[in-house]
């Protein structure tokens, strides 16, 4: 039997801002980071902006020295990886047939902001959340806790 | 079965679920030979064309093995094999 897929993200509004945050600032390049969280939660707890090693406008990756650091750390502090985020800076906030031949971690839900409308100032963002599984997307919810 | 290879989440479809498992070889190649002869269809994910993979990284003892010789990174009795797909997308 396929394991249950949550249908929502639960966040706090202040990941929320500061993923928008964080996008606005690297934009025109994509902005990338995780909310990590205890492990078997769906709790996100922590934010961690993460390197672009790309530095780039269409493409991200986790600079892999810092991604094995962060996985090392979980390990001893018994999280994982709940929110997987990126910006997108001149499409929609949809995942492109990279998002989704790449996405590596199933347990996480990916969000991306896009910055395409307003760029680096403050004006219309769009954020969206998605469970990619098996080549699959499923756009989700997001409710957001003060 | 002395190398010890920690497998990511994404990847223990081919493993039963396991998080780790054990396999011998003085190379990365061969251990990864090795667990494969038990495991089918694992090593297809970390390599192709006899290379590491471009979105996988792979540590030997806390060492990317792409600066201690890919493939070739050798190892021993004891040694923690890491497979740690890259967070990337566009």
């Amino acid at each position: 039997m396929a394991p249950s897929v949550t249908a929502v993200l639960r966040i706090a509004r202040e990941h929320v801002d500061a993923m928008i945050a964080h996008a606005r600032e690297d934009h025109p390049d994509e902005a990338c980071g995780v909310v990590v969280g205890p492990e078997g939660s769906d709790v996100p707890t922590r934010l961690l902006r993460m390197i672009n090693a790309e530095r780039s406008p269409t493409f991200f990756r986790f600079e892999p020295q810092e991604q094995f650091a962060l996985y090392k750390e979980m390990s001893t502090t018994g999280e994982e990886i709940v929110v997987v985020y990126h910006s997108h800076t001149s499409t929609e906030a949809y995942p492109s047939r990279t998002d989704i031949s790449l996405a590596s971690e199933p347990q996480a839900h990916y969000v991306i902001v896009s910055t395409a409308e307003s760029g680096a100032s403050e004006g219309s963002v769009s954020v969206r959340s998605f469970r990619i599984l098996d080549g699959g997307v499923t756009e989700e919810e997001i409710d957001i806790t003060e | 079965m002395s190398v010890e290879v920690r497998i990511p989440t994404i990847l223990r479809t081919y493993t039963g679920g396991q998080k780790a498992v054990h396999g011998d070889g003085a190379t990365l190649q061969e251990v990864l030979n090795d667990i494969d002869a038990r495991n089918p269809g694992l090593k297809d994910r970390i390599v192709e064309a006899e290379t590491l993979r471009r979105f996988v990284n792979v540590y030997v003892n806390d060492e990317d093995v792409r600066f201690s010789g890919g493939l070739s990174a050798p190892t021993a009795d004891g040694d923690v094999v890491v497979v740690l797909p890259a967070v990337a997308g566009g």
